[in-house]
């Protein structure tokens, strides 16, 4: 893609998740503004892709939330600072400029540039999970595929989809009506997806339009990357299932990424940071939440909030370096107040 | 009384492990230093706890719950007595169970 002219800002942060979201904040209220990158499609990380109803007890003075309530409260939270948001694209490249700012390229050709970049990335990106088969690597992205990124890939093929969540449903009925040939593997006959999508499901495999075979995939078959059928155990015994795309959906699992090759300094996968300013050691560059590591870290949501804070404390030294920073508690200062568009 | 717990891992070796009453299943893997993954900290959204557990044992398990189950899902090389390690919590009636760990992917 094309490189566009660069997006100039205070901070950049480096996910959505519930602790970049908190840096919004923590920052707003410095006078910094943010643009945070992301590449899932919507905020709220972990939270809102793992467990979005699932409870949580230890936010201080939040009884209890669940992962979405939580999320949404963030955002009505940072509202007053317009965070700008790049969803669906990951965070790729981070390069020193000549004023000694950085500049952060992300997979969508997006071009930012800030004094500060704050890494919370918590345990890395949301990536599809792949088949955990030797051969699998051969035939990924030609004839076997996490996703649909071109239709026309799909066309007119036999295809295989694998799965029981709504990913799978979505996209079996989808690509159902262009499809030479559909089928569904999952290894049960219960699926978790939307009752409507199961019911249309049932409807396409009654009416011979797709087949549904109960089933865990074995091995892939094919040459030159191109699959020529998949083996299939079920419990009737192993079957050959003749087809040339293969769409798997085993959800997400998490991966440090593009990060890793930034020239930051790691522990076991985590970026080490000093617990004062939790900055790593590329000065300007900070991390904050899951992803980084100090002695005695915890990865607790309310960790990554006070790693936020005194962030910001810094951040704000080298956003703002001719201005002193004035203490003040948002009861009582005017100036925080204006901030966050409160009347004193 | 402590509950003894015989863990397969991937090379086939076999280990000992003593758990306290209450803890689940993943966290007496994690805590011996066995690889488990546990991405989710036991909260049933990853299912890289996956475990067999030993046919003479199973039946003694309360049966997965539907969550569990849509976990198992996106799992891989799931069988009839594929677990989430994290959703069996021990007591002394457990003592002396036998799992295997899945393989990792
Ligand atoms: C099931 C479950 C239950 C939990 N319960 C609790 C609890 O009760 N209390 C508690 O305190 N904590 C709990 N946690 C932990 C808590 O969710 C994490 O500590 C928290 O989400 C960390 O927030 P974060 O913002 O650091 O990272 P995340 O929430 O992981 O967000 C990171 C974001 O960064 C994005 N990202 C990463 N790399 C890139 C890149 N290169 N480019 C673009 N985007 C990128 C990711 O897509 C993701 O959206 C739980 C976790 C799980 C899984
Ligand atoms: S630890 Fe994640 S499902 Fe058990």
């Amino acid at each position: 893609m094309k490189p566009q002219d660069p997006i100039r800002t205070d901070m950049v942060i480096v996910g959505a998740g519930p602790v970049g979201l908190f840096a919004v904040f923590e920052a707003g209220l410095l006078g910094l503004s943010c643009h945070l990158v992301d590449n899932l499609d919507r905020p709220g990380g972990q939270c809102a892709e793992l467990y979005p109803d699932k409870p949580i007890y230890d936010i201080p003075a939040v009884p209890v939330c669940t992962g979405q309530e939580l999320v949404d409260r963030l955002l009505e939270q940072i509202r007053p600072f317009e965070p700008v948001f790049h969803f669906r694209q990951m965070a790729e490249r981070l390069e020193r400029t000549g004023e000694g700012h950085w500049r952060l390229t992300t997979s969508a050709g997006t071009v930012l540039e800030a004094p500060v970049v704050v890494i919370a990335a918590g345990a890395g990106c949301f990536v599809p999970r792949r088949l955990p088969l030797p051969e699998a690597e051969r035939f990924e992205g030609r004839s076997l595929f996490y996703a649909v990124r071109r239709r026309a890939d799909f066309a007119g093929r036999r295809i295989l989809v694998a799965g029981g969540g709504d990913s799978a449903l979505d996209w079996l009925l989808t690509l159902e009506p262009e499809a030479e040939e559909i089928a569904l593997v999952h290894r049960r006959d219960q699926f978790r997806a939307a009752p409507d999508s199961v019911a249309r499901m049932r409807e396409l495999v009654d009416a011979g339009r797709a087949r549904l075979i109960v089933g865990q995939i074995r091995a892939l078959e094919g040459e030159d990357g191109e699959l020529r059928a998949v083996r299939i155990r079920t419990k009737e015994g192993e079957i050959v299932h003749p087809c040339d795309r293969l769409l798997a959906f085993y959800g997400l699992k998490m991966e440090l990424g593009p990060i890793a090759g930034w020239g930051l300094e790691l522990h076991e996968g985590l970026i080490r940071v000093d617990t004062e300013a939790f900055e790593t050691n590329l000065p300007g560059v900070f991390a904050i939440g899951d992803i980084c590591w100090y002695p005695g870290k915890l990865k607790l949501i309310l960790s990554g909030f006070h790693e936020g804070a005194l962030m910001a404390q810094k951040a704000f030294r080298y956003c703002r370096p001719d201005e002193k920073l004035v203490f003040r508690y948002t009861t009582s200062s005017s100036e925080l107040h204006k901030r966050l568009g409160v009347r004193s | 009384m402590t509950i003894r717990v015989h863990v397969t891992d991937r090379e086939g070796q076999l280990h000992e492990l003593d758990a306290e009453p209450g803890w689940t299943l993943m966290e007496v893997i994690r805590e011996a230093g066995l690889p488990i993954e546990a991405a989710c900290g036991g909260c049933c959204a990853c299912a890289t706890c996956h475990v067999y557990v030993d046919e003479d044992w199973l039946g003694r398990l309360a049966e997965p719950s539907e969550e569990e189950q849509a976990m198992l899902d996106e799992a891989f090389e799931v069988r009839d007595n594929s677990r989430l390690a994290c959703q069996i919590r021990l007591d002394e009636s457990l003592s002396g169970i036998r799992v295997t760990l899945a393989p990792e992917f």
